[in-house]
């Protein structure tokens, strides 16, 4: 079970969170000017990389508030998390995270 | 009854505490401190199981949790039975009942010993190779013989009667392990008192193989007495929490460890009020592992014998429990720590005689210590077979000459053997944090390479052997430094995977893995039949396998196999490390969550009420709802008809509490609904109601409802019962992530009002005379509209609502009131028979007037359009979640499931919900589905049964005949209008 950092509550246990899958996927401010594929571009595609991955997390059962993780999937360390609407901190490596 | 094993002084039993245990009804005295397997051994009992495959005769190998053999059934009274218990880690009381397992008759008479004779039928693969024909005897024949074939002991049938605990803790170094290098990191890691350092032991007390050292000593003084001082040391300290009889069994991602701590196992009588086993869950900062090693078994034909054991096992027994294992011992090894235990064994009045494979220049000290000791020693011997059925009686060694030849045969007789292959690290916690392992050539051992969590390895666990640089190495890995004098440990062996035997010797089954009966021949058997990954050999032998995982024979499978291969064993590789470590009872994993606190159960204020007037409950998520209200021995069907029926014509009461309900406040309020449903919402007046859709962004329906607004700024929006969590999180989600710049704010208040729904004809007669400050009437207050006020002189906000196709209202009241408002409406409905109503009823009533249950017509893949209600969506809105996605090419193309109604040709028939729909029932197989019943009841108030469909391009089927299977064959239905009754709705205005 992860230990994950709430950037409002603190490091708290996995069970208490939900993942919300990739982060820093913006909503099209106006779709309906989306053609077919980029709709389902936005829609379906997801980037699944072997490294660093920023995630959306929910602390849904603590502040429900949404922020973002920076996690390496292959160790599943979280190498930092974020206010939602902060900018992705510049780790791109785990590296770099030390 | 006379203990002849017991030696007459030593040892850390308790003498002032004698005992009797029973093993198979037979006492078995013994002392307070015995382990089920010393008390056995102390009266000369070896032999106390039968094999997993073969039946063959086991007895007590080793003293530790990795026994593979001496699984006995524990029974410790008061329904507390348990089988598969390891007799080495069972801890004696007065009273304990122990039984062999995995025979029958008896124990010495076992009518499965045919399987040993049957030997060259039961090779690895045999399931595989031998029932696989006919297929159809797979599920009658085969496998009800192999289940109860399979498995050593039985099951319990009792409830278990103890309680278990669990919690969380969390410390800055966790210490597993207890022996000499956990200790010293303990020591060292608890000297900054704002550390916390949990040290942890699987056994009853701390101290690991020192426990049974009796020679060595550390700084001067015995090793007890330096464990003891350590101890005290460590108890003093309050920031350190000492966990004895706890097993570190599992390690997780980030330093998540979970310990099984026994309680009560060892008392006779469990204290009141203590659990029987407390599940930990420990968060670490570090992680030090101090798991120890453990010692290999020689592979050689019939090494499987009772008596024939492990050497440190002897030195254990001996020196721990004061039981003398045999009187004549013949210890086999290929290294030097079996001297320790001939010399430890000799001086306790055995005869001993040390048979050594490694030449006599290869061997150290410990040579000329156990001559000096008188012990008798063979080197340049090797093990080639032994004797005795039910106890060894005898080993036959032979010398081997200059070239590795085997010579002449001759058996050494005893009633007790050794046997010692070299030591292998307990890497399984380290292998399961994802460290990767290491393989040490001149250790002949994987060892922990680098590192993945904030863990580090001391001591024997990583191949430190040497007691005084294990307590080194366990300070050093806590952060400190701790050099001790400590007597010298003869450590080092020869390798042997196989012990050397003549060639052409008959077929013999020399045991790998004795917990899976898994032979040399079995490994080499998989190879030959083309396997050569590790992990095929293991699933294909099942050696390593199961709750042993390997302990005893990982190293000299992978040597064997390597061997098979002419490959090195890095190349070979290891299997995967499971958890648990030993086996964990799910007692410990359920914790205090069962019975009622399984599942937490949700009821409604009006509850106690339902259970008053008989109601029947139906679970619907965590909620218990009524289902239906029988009149004396009515049926579900008779009370559902009696229910249905009375709503059309008169009145009903129904409790609809459990809808989901949530306030949408703020400036922005209106304009985040208008994105989050499907329908408009910025021009919805003050006191209106509207039914909304809402999609996820793919398009797909994810929940509907009643949505009323109260203020300018504040909405009542009502959801599915089921969905109520779900949709606030979809609401906080955009809300937080899209749209931070609404000022809106969401709260639940599902739990915070009671719903009362009243329906029918009378609903606003009913009501009437508890109102004063609402007006009533249809003009004043038409549907689709919502008033506050008070009901009984309870503050309600009341909407004029139906899910039924009558005239209706819900009425809101805060949820205390809840039960009494119910009181006082159903009182003042006497006058119209009004009838409490269920689920059951609810669903009968909505479907009679073609109401959707998002999650019953809907499955995640339904648009609006294909459920007819393409109206609800604003089409001038500029967006809304999910609007892009309706023009997606697959959603407008034809050919979608759209919702229609069925009538069966048989108007009793009651359709399968999920029942199939063809077009053609005559088409050859597999045939063509168009479409699924997602609805189906018998309706009273129409006279027949009616049914609920979506069907690919169903609005274009209206009257066309459709076939539905049914458990007796295909079943008729026209397609018709999903409204079955009052489709010009004018009952709602009645």
């Amino acid at each position: 079970m992860l230990l994950i950092e709430c950037p409002h509550c603190g490091p708290r246990a996995e069970i208490e969170f939900r993942c919300g899958g990739e982060a820093h996927i913006a909503r099209p401010a106006d779709p309906s000017a989306l053609d077919d594929n980029a709709w389902a571009e936005f829609l379906f595609y997801r980037s699944s990389p072997k490294g660093v991955h920023a995630e959306r997390w929910n602390h849904a059962h603590g502040c429900q508030r949404w922020f973002n993780a920076l996690r390496d999937t292959m160790s599943d360390r979280i190498l930092a998390t974020y206010p939602a609407g902060a900018a992705r901190p510049n780790i791109t490596t785990i590296e770099a995270a030390r | 009854m006379t203990t002849a094993f017991r030696l007459p002084k030593g040892g850390r039993i308790d003498r002032t505490k004698p005992i009797v245990v029973r093993f198979n009804g037979r006492e078995v005295p013994a002392f307070q401190g015995d382990t089920a397997a010393s008390a056995l051994l102390a009266n000369g009992i070896h032999f106390v199981g039968r094999s997993f495959k073969y039946h063959r005769p086991r007895g007590i190998m080793s003293h530790g949790s990795e026994e593979p053999n001496a699984l006995l059934d524990v029974d410790r009274g008061g329904n507390r039975r348990e089988p598969n218990n390891r007799a080495t880690v069972v801890e004696a009381f007065d009273g304990l009942a122990l039984k062999s397992q995995n025979h029958w008759p008896s124990l010495t008479f076992d009518v499965g010993e045919i399987n040993d004779r049957l030997g060259a039928i039961f090779v690895a693969g045999f399931y595989y190779k031998t029932f696989m024909w006919p297929p159809k005897f797979w599920t009658s024949v085969y496998e009800p013989i192999i289940r109860r074939a399979a498995g050593l002991g039985q099951a319990p049938t009792a409830p278990d009667p103890d309680r278990y605990a669990q919690r969380h803790a969390h410390a800055e170094v966790l210490v597993v392990g207890a022996g000499p290098a956990g200790i010293a990191a303990a020591l060292v890691a608890s000297e900054d008192p704002n550390k916390r350092v949990i040290l942890c032991d699987e056994q009853a007390e701390p101290g690991g193989a020192l426990l049974h050292d009796v020679t060595s000593e550390i700084d001067g003084v015995p090793t007890s007495a330096w464990v003891k001082a350590a101890i005290e040391t460590l108890d003093a300290r309050e920031n350190v929490t000492i966990l004895p009889r706890t097993t570190a069994f599992g390690y997780f991602n980030h330093n998540h460890v979970a310990l099984a701590e026994r309680i009560t196992d060892h008392l006779r009588v469990p204290l009141t009020g203590l659990p029987r086993e407390r599940l930990w869950q420990v968060r670490a900062g570090r992680v030090i592992l101090a798991t120890g090693a453990h010692e290999r078994p020689l592979v050689f034909a019939d090494n499987d014998r009772p008596g024939i054991m492990l050497a440190e096992s002897l030195r254990c027994f001996v020196n721990r429990y004061a039981v003398l294992p045999g009187r004549q011992i013949v210890i086999a090894t290929t290294g030097a720590s079996a001297y320790r235990a001939a010399i430890d064994l000799k001086a306790a009045g055995a005869s001993v005689t040390v048979v050594d494979l490694r030449l006599e220049g290869d061997c150290g000290t410990e040579l000329v210590a156990a001559v000096h000791a008188g012990v008798e020693v063979l080197t340049n011997h090797t093990v080639i077979g032994s004797h005795g059925r039910q106890r060894v009686t005898g080993l036959i060694v032979a010398k081997l000459d200059g070239n590795g030849a085997v010579g002449a045969p001759r058996v050494l007789a005893c009633d007790c053997a050794g046997m010692s292959g070299g030591w292998t690290p307990a890497v399984h916690l380290f292998s399961q944090s994802r460290g990767k392992l290491r393989f040490d050539s001149g250790l002949d051992a994987f060892v922990p390479g680098a590192s993945v969590q904030a863990e580090t390895s001391a001591g024997s666990c990583r191949g430190v052997y040497d007691l005084a640089a294990t307590i080194a190495d366990g300070a050093k890995a806590a952060g400190g430094s701790r050099a001790v004098a400590a007597s010298p440990t003869y450590t080092s062996f020869q390798p042997a995977r196989i012990m050397p035997a003549p060639p052409g010797q008959k077929p013999v089954k020399a045991f790998v893995d004795f917990q899976n009966d898994v032979t040399a021949k079995d490994i080499k058997l998989a190879v030959a039949e083309g396997f050569t990954s590790i992990e095929h050999v293991k699933r294909y032998t099942t050696t390593g396998m199961a709750t042993d995982q390997g302990k005893t024979s990982n190293m000299n499978a992978l040597g064997l196999l390597a061997g098979q291969l002419a490959t090195e064993i890095p190349a070979v590789g290891t299997t995967t490390f499971r958890l648990p470590y030993t086996p964990v009872t799910f007692g410990t994993f359920a914790g205090p969550n069962r019975g009622d606190l399984f599942d937490p159960a949700r009821v409604t204020p009006i509850h106690d009420w339902a259970v008053a007037n008989g109601a029947k409950f139906e679970d619907v998520g965590l909620w218990k709802r009524a289902w239906y209200f029988p009149a004396r021995d009515e049926t579900m069907h008779q009370a559902v008809a009696r229910e249905t029926k009375a709503v059309r014509t008169s009145a009903g009461i129904f409790d609809a509490s459990t809808l989901g309900k949530i306030e949408v406040t703020g400036a922005d309020a209106a304009e985040f609904m208008n994105r989050i449903y499907t329908n408009a919402w910025t021009k919805l007046e003050v006191g209106r109601c509207r039914y909304g859709l809402m999609l996820k962004e793919d398009g797909y329906v994810f929940d509907d409802g009643v949505a009323a607004r109260l203020s300018p700024t504040l909405f009542h929006v009502t959801t599915t019962t089921g969905g109520a969590p779900r949709v606030l999180a979809h609401m906080e989600d955009f809300l937080q992530t899209e749209w931070p710049d609404l000022k809106v704010f969401l709260t639940s208040i599902t739990e915070q009002w009671a719903v009362i729904a009243v329906q029918g004809r009378r609903a606003r007669e009913m009501i009437a005379p508890l109102i004063e400050d609402i007006a009533l009437d249809d003009a004043a207050f038409p549907h689709m509209a919502v008033r506050t006020g008070h009901i009984a002189g309870v503050p309600c906000r009341l909407f004029r609502v139906s899910f039924t196709g009558e005239l209706g209202f819900e009425i809101n009241v805060p949820a205390d009131y809840g039960q009494a408002v119910w009181e006082a409406v159903y009182e003042s409905g006497r006058r119209f028979d009004v009838t409490p109503y269920g689920t059951e009823a609810m669903h009968v009533l909505r479907a009679e007037k073609g109401y959707i249950i998002v999650g019953q017509e809907t499955d995640g893949t339904v648009t609006p359009d294909d459920l007819g209600l393409s109206g609800l969506v604003g089409k001038a809105k500029r967006d809304f979640v999910g609007k892009r996605s309706l023009v997606r090419p697959d959603v407008v193309a034809t050919g979608r499931k759209q919702l229609v109604g069925l009538r069966t040709g048989d108007l009793s028939l009651i359709l399968d919900e999920g029942a199939q729909i063809v077009a053609d029932p005559n088409q050859t197989v597999p045939m063509k589905m168009i479409g699924h019943v997602t609805s189906s009841y018998m309706s009273a108030n129409i006279g027949r049964s009616i049914a609920l469909a979506l069907v690919v391009d169903g609005r274009r089927r209206m009257n066309e005949r459709l076939h539905v299977t049914t458990p007796n064959g295909f079943a008729q239905a026209t397609v018709v209008e999903p409204v079955f009754l009052d489709p010009e709705g004018v009952r709602l205005h009645a």
